[in-house]
């Protein structure tokens, strides 16, 4: 990567920012020197890449670990329907090439980890969150704040956006607003809830505009205020956001000063873990299908997601109105019961347990870990 | 009245409302209105003991509550408080 000067070609790419006194040449060059690291290329990671390549920043990170899949396409400009099965870090990357070839790209193929985020982000400027998880955006926070690289931020859902600049000089950070995540089933993510397809489009691209301010150095950014965006209703608001004293990553008496699990901070089920007693694995739920096993299926979905996707044995509950159906349920039964992805299916369970049903099983991994 | 803006997300616990206005002369006493008019918001916005659970953010007009009175914080005729509850989308 050549510094120090742009050649031809860039002066003319670039030629309406270089004609703006707050971008101009000094401008220009501190883009091309600038790193910058987007976690996720999803929603808000395809225009956030998309935007940064095409201003001229010099290196863009990836972090991803996903591969296209045609629902994606509602949202993620930056795969099209020939990438879908390929990885989106390979899709992000072509895509990159054709709109900015000046731009270097350095993936990172696989998650955010504990083990690999203060490595990873150490070599950047300013990092992007557009992650789909609440694990993820706290690690992502708690490594910024450590590192002191400014983080901006954007989360959506439905149609609703938030967007912010944390861990910037001495703003607050990501968990000064939400110290603590939602107990997991609580927040439905946006594969579970839905997502309008342009929302991602809005607050990545604010997320953008906050990067390249940033890396300029110009302007206010959003640190210190958390900007809400209602696209159903059209409306932005903002609200302030302060520093917490007793922030136990950015206060002052700092109780977090090394990475931790961050899926036990969110209460997740572990990966990989083995199994709980009173849960089952979705083939040996196939073996008793199979077998003609006498037993009651549950899904504890909602009907939407049914639609999409439904074991035929299975009986659609959804969670909420599991309560006023219980006296239609024959408890002397084998019960069985799965949702997307074990997490709301296990609040079922301890509520059949709760109301006396002694033979109940959760379905580990839920429709999504499921082989028909 | 003070008028209590619902984020998407609940918004189905307010039969689609994105504003409410309840009475309460504070912060706390309107989210406790509110929880009355909307039975279904309750467990939502607090926890089994009354508290405001520590993932939803309350705001009155552009203020976090935890910087002004709290739940004791005085609300206004035209006030505006503003659920806002943690999302984490942007990826897949």
């Amino acid at each position: 990567m050549s510094t120090g000067a742009l050649t031809n070609e860039e002066l003319q790419r670039y030629s309406r920012h270089l004609i703006l006194p707050e971008v101009g040449m000094e401008g220009q060059l501190k883009l091309k020197e600038s790193k910058v690291l987007l976690v996720g290329t999803g929603g808000l990671g395809a225009p956030l890449a998309l935007y940064l390549a095409a201003a001229g920043v010099g290196t863009i990170g990836l972090v991803d670990f996903d591969t296209v899949d045609s629902s994606n396409l509602q949202r993620q400009v930056i795969h099209g329907t020939s990438d879908i099965g390929r990885k989106k870090l390979d899709s992000a990357e072509d895509s990159i090439r054709e709109l900015n070839p000046n731009v270097r790209v350095v993936r990172h193929e696989g998650a955010l980890t504990s083990e690999n985020a203060l490595g990873i982000i150490a070599d950047y400027d300013v990092v992007a969150d557009g992650t789909d998880n609440f694990p993820t955006r706290y690690l992502v926070n708690d490594a910024c704040v450590m590192l002191g690289k400014p983080n901006a931020y954007g989360s959506i859902f439905r149609f609703d956006g938030q967007a912010s600049v944390f861990a910037h000089e001495d703003g607050p950070c990501y968990r000064c607003l939400y110290p603590e995540p939602p107990p997991p089933g609580l927040v439905p993510s946006c594969a579970e809830g839905g997502v309008l397809g342009v929302l991602p489009g809005v607050i990545g691209l604010i997320q953008a505009t906050e990067v390249v301010k940033l890396l300029l150095g110009v302007g206010e950014t959003l640190k210190g205020r958390l900007l809400l965006y209602d696209a159903l209703n059209m409306r932005f608001r903002e609200l302030k956001l302060r520093r917490n004293a007793e922030c136990p990553v950015c206060g002052d008496n700092r109780t977090i000063t090394k990475l931790i699990d961050y899926q036990e901070f969110c209460g997740m089920p572990k990966t990989n873990a083995p199994l709980e007693s009173g849960e089952i694995l979705p083939e040996d739920v196939n073996a008793m299908i199979a077998r003609g096993d006498d037993f009651i299926l549950i899904d504890v979905r909602e009907p939407h997601e049914h639609q999409v996707r439904n074991i035929p044995q299975a009986r659609l509950i959804p969670l909420a109105t599991l309560p006023a159906e219980l006296g239609t349920i024959d408890g002397s039964k084998q019960i069985v019961v799965h949702c997307k992805g074990g997490v709301r299916s296990a609040k079922a369970c301890t509520l059949l347990r709760e109301k006396g049903f002694l033979n109940v099983l959760n379905v580990k991994g839920g429709i999504d870990a499921w082989k028909v | 009245m003070p008028k209590i803006l619902i984020p998407s997300p609940l918004r189905k616990f307010t039969g689609n409302l994105a504003e409410v206005a309840v009475s309460g002369a504070t912060v706390g006493e309107s989210l406790k209105n509110l929880a009355e008019v909307h039975p279904e918001l309750r467990s939502q916005i607090f926890t089994d003991e009354g508290k405001i659970r520590s993932f939803v953010n309350v705001y009155h007009n552009d203020e976090d509550i935890r910087f002004l009175d709290k739940e004791a914080t005085a609300t206004a005729d035209g006030d505006v408080v503003t659920l806002v509850p943690s999302i984490a989308g942007g990826g897949r």
